[in-house]
Formats: C-alpha cells, sequence, structure tokens
C-alpha cells in the first residue's frame, strides 16, 4: 500500500517526460511572446475577446468605484461643504478667466482670418472615465470607459483640467488604453513657454518627465513651464505639458538634461478629456486627389440616363462623398 | 457527483477570483506591495489538489491573464509555467514542510518569479524596475500561511477534495 503510493507520487520525481513538457511549454510560451512582439498579436486577440475582457475590467473596477462612493458617504458634512465652497471659487474665477479671454480669443480669430490660418483655440473634447484596473506593467497606463463604439481612435491625445496626460494606445469596443507621457516608451514635443526653445520630453520611471537634449547655451530655468508644440503632429500645440523641476548638466557634459513635473493630475484624475482634433499636420499639405466630375454633378446627370437601377447607387455615394469634407471642416 | 462538481466550481473561482484580484488597483502607496495572486492560488492548488493542476493548466491561465493584462502574450504563461513546475517537483516535500519552512519555500518560488519576470522585461527592451518592485514577493510570502490556512479551512468546511 505505502509502496504503491510512493510510486504514484515519488519523493524525488525525476520523470523526464515532466521536465520535456516544461521545455514544450516554455517553448511555446517564448515563441507566442516573439510573435506577439512583431506582430501585435495579443491587441487583435484581445478586441477579439473584448466580450470577455470588458466585463472583466468592468468587475475588478467595482472596488475602485465602492471605495471612492464610500468615502463620499462617510466623508464629514464640513469636508464637503469646504469642497463645494472650494469648487464654487474656482468655478468663478474660471468663468471671470474665461470672460475677460473670450474678447481676446474673438479677437484672436479675426486677427487669424485676416492672417488666413486656421488654427483655432476651440476644443472639441470627449468626456470619459478612468476605470479603476491594475494592467501591471509598473503603472505607465490607465484604462478608459469609452472604445471604438464611441469614436475613440488609436493617437488621440488625452487631458484632464492641467494638462496633456498621454494618447490612446489600444482601442478595445468599449475600452480604450492610455499610455500616459511619464511612461519611459513616451515622448512628447514640447515648446518652453518662456524662451520658445523646442525639445522633447520623455517619460521617466519615477513618474516624472524627463528633457535630455536641451543645449547648453539653451536658456531653461527651474520653474518654466512646458507647452506641447505641435510638432509631429500628434499633440495639438499649446497644451500644458508639465513645469522643469531641476536642470543639470548631463554626463557627457554635451547637453543639459532638466526634470519636470507632469502638469496633468497623472494619479488622481477620474474624469478625462479626448481630445477629438488632431494637430494639424506640418509640412507641405497632402496632395489633393484626382477627382472625376464634381459629386454633386453625378446624381443629376444620372438620373435621366437610367432611372430604374442608377439613382440607388447615387443615392449611396452622395452623402458619403461630401462626409469627409464635414468632418474635416469641423475640427477646424 | 454534486460535491464532485462543488469542488471544481470552487477550484476553478479561487483561480478566477485570482486572475481578478490581480486586476484590482490598490491605492498609489500600497502599489508595490500587491503580491501576485495567481501564483499563490496556484501554488496552493499545485501542492493540495496535484492531479488538477498541471503545466497546461498553468499555461492556460497564464495566457488568460496576459490577455487581461495586456502586456505580452506569453509572459505570465511562462512565469507560471515554470512556477507550477518547481511547486509540482518538490510537492511531496513541500507538503510535509513546517509553515515557516514552506513559506521560505515560497519566498523564493516567487523571487525566482520576479526574475523571471525581469529578464522577459529587459529582453523585450523595458527599463530597469524601481527597487520597490521587489517588495511584493516578500508581502506574498508573509501572506502565504493565512492564505493556505484559509482555503484549507475552506475546503474541511466545505467538505471537499
Amino acid at each position: 500500500m505505502a509502496r504503491a503510493r510512493d510510486e504514484s507520487s515519488p519523493l524525488f520525481a525525476g520523470n523526464a517526460a515532466g521536465t520535456l513538457r516544461l521545455i514544450f511549454y516554455l517553448a511555446l510560451a517564448v515563441v507566442l511572446m516573439v510573435l506577439d512582439q512583431r506582430n501585435g498579436w495579443l491587441w487583435r486577440l484581445r478586441y477579439g475577446a473584448a466580450a470577455v475582457i470588458e466585463p472583466v475590467y468592468r468587475l475588478a473596477g467595482l472596488p475602485a468605484i465602492g471605495v471612492r462612493s464610500m468615502s463620499v458617504a462617510f466623508a464629514d458634512r464640513q469636508h464637503l461643504t469646504e469642497q463645494n465652497q472650494r469648487l464654487r471659487e474656482d468655478l468663478l474665477l474660471a468663468n471671470a478667466k474665461l470672460n475677460r479671454m473670450s474678447a481676446v480669443a474673438e479677437q484672436n480669430q479675426r486677427l487669424k482670418e485676416l492672417l488666413d490660418t486656421q488654427h483655432s483655440l476651440e476644443l472639441n473634447v470627449q468626456l470619459a472615465r478612468v476605470i479603476g484596473v491594475d494592467m501591471g506593467a509598473y503603472r505607465y497606463q490607465l484604462t478608459l470607459n469609452v472604445g471604438a463604439r464611441d469614436g475613440v481612435k488609436p493617437g488621440q491625445p488625452v487631458i484632464d483640467a492641467h494638462g496633456v496626460m498621454g494618447q490612446v494606445k489600444e482601442v478595445l469596443p468599449t475600452t480604450s488604453v492610455v499610455m500616459l507621457v511619464t511612461d519611459p516608451a513616451h515622448a512628447i514635443p514640447v515648446v518652453i513657454e518662456r524662451s520658445g526653445l523646442r525639445t522633447v520630453a520623455y517619460g521617466s520611471r519615477d513618474g516624472q518627465l524627463t528633457l535630455p537634449s536641451i543645449p547648453l547655451a539653451a536658456d531653461v530655468r527651474v520653474g518654466d513651464r512646458l507647452l506641447t508644440s505641435g510638432l509631429g503632429g500628434r499633440f495639438p500645440p499649446g497644451f500644458p505639458v508639465g513645469e522643469v523641476r531641476s536642470v543639470a548638466p548631463a554626463d557627457t557634459g554635451m547637453f543639459q538634461v532638466a526634470q519636470a513635473q507632469p502638469a496633468a493630475d497623472i494619479d488622481r484624475s477620474e474624469d478625462v478629456l479626448l481630445l477629438h482634433d488632431q494637430a494639424e499636420p506640418d509640412g507641405p499639405p497632402a496632395p489633393v486627389k484626382p477627382m472625376g466630375p464634381p459629386a454633386e454633378l453625378t446624381p443629376g446627370t444620372a438620373t435621366p440616363v437610367t432611372p430604374s437601377g442608377k439613382p440607388g447607387a447615387a443615392s449611396v455615394t452622395k452623402p458619403s462623398a461630401p462626409a469627409p469634407a464635414t468632418t474635416s471642416g469641423v475640427p477646424r | 457527483m454534486n460535491r464532485q462538481r462543488l469542488s471544481l466550481w470552487w477550484f476553478i473561482g479561487t483561480l478566477a477570483f485570482a486572475l481578478l484580484s490581480m486586476l484590482v488597483p490598490l491605492p498609489g502607496v500600497l502599489e508595490p506591495f500587491k503580491p501576485y495572486w495567481p501564483a499563490l492560488f496556484l501554488l496552493y492548488w499545485s501542492l493540495e489538489s496535484e492531479d488538477r493542476v498541471s503545466l497546461g493548466l498553468a499555461f492556460a491561465i497564464g495566457l488568460v491573464a496576459d490577455l487581461l493584462n495586456g502586456v505580452v502574450l506569453g509572459e505570465q504563461a511562462l512565469r507560471l509555467c515554470a512556477l507550477v513546475f518547481i511547486a509540482l517537483r518538490f510537492r511531496s516535500r513541500l507538503r510535509f514542510f513546517p509553515m515557516w519552512q514552506q513559506t521560505l519555500a515560497v519566498l523564493a518560488l516567487l523571487l525566482n518569479d520576479r526574475i523571471l519576470l525581469l529578464i522577459v522585461r529587459v529582453l523585450a527592451g523595458a527599463s530597469l524596475p524601481p527597487a520597490s518592485w521587489w517588495i511584493s514577493p516578500f508581502v506574498g510570502a508573509a501572506l502565504w500561511p493565512f492564505l493556505f490556512l484559509l482555503l484549507d479551512d475552506l475546503r474541511m468546511r466545505l467538505r471537499i477534495q
């Protein structure tokens, strides 16, 4: 009896079959990782499995929502009153500023029309809520509760009330993942507000931004504000990115390195804004597509010739032809 | 029959719970202290019911975890496979260790897991994690006796294998 048990679970199990299977599975995992790294399978798979994954995210986000609502429910009245008061004051201040700005903005608009530029101060945004899900990867990502069905596309800039948070990295049908500006793999073109110096801000591991390549002669001081420069065409110009906290010469002695604190409340934001209008691309304008006769003329010419079949086709093509013109016209 | 089904559901339920708690975020300060739950639960089951846990199961759970986490497909599959393999290999000895020795073994397993993860991440081109990243295995090992006793107790109460 004891012997039989010994054989079924030996004390020093040295069966080669187990090792072989381990090697097989490890090799399979490595192959998967390499293929995924090359081809980005995971995200396609995730998109396919979104029906399963997204409810899990919502479920995992429940404790965070619970804690949040508990903190509201058990917060004392005085705290809430104070908060309310503070928010009122902020709103009042913001409104006052806005009123003052509106005149300036109008003037700016007129001047720009005179100069014939198409930059606009208007924002075309979409509100999104952060789902509290831990995606691993050292917390450089956020999950939002909007996705492809709400018109979110990869690459859209994400901002909060104070500045740029990051950009949409991957989109699932009803959720999306945001890559934060503090991700070491993220870079954002910035301009220093005071001196107009253009440079690039990279994420760094400690939740800050690093500007590693500032010329030695350049004028950068602690306290300088960084704005998006609009170069690269992903982030529209003029949004706050951060504030310089320290400037020091690099180890090589060829450049200055600055550390900056992100302007956005990256750890605390619950609601964020998705920008819909991308920055105007720099460089020469896109070549105009060669077209036949104008779209407005085709139905008129088509209907008299073939009254039976063509009108259906014409009425299908007609709304699709002006649609890009209106969508590209709205954000401007 | 019914009891068997119950025990199967209990087994699946604990693993699903582990995956879910992997996704639940902690407040920023506590974040580095979060243990790697799927590893702990899989360790428990590989020690307690050997016939259910196999390398294939570890691989499958790792794949699901990867799908949920969205980092790299196959990363957690690799880690969990290695973990379960070692646990199954030394199962007979681990089971009869006194609790403190078992805890130390679990700590070694979790540290090994972190090292594997580090190798994978560095090979994939990520930067080195901060020092606080190494706290998690210690928290996991510290929680191990409680988790083990709790799960054992629940299993006794439900009278399932």
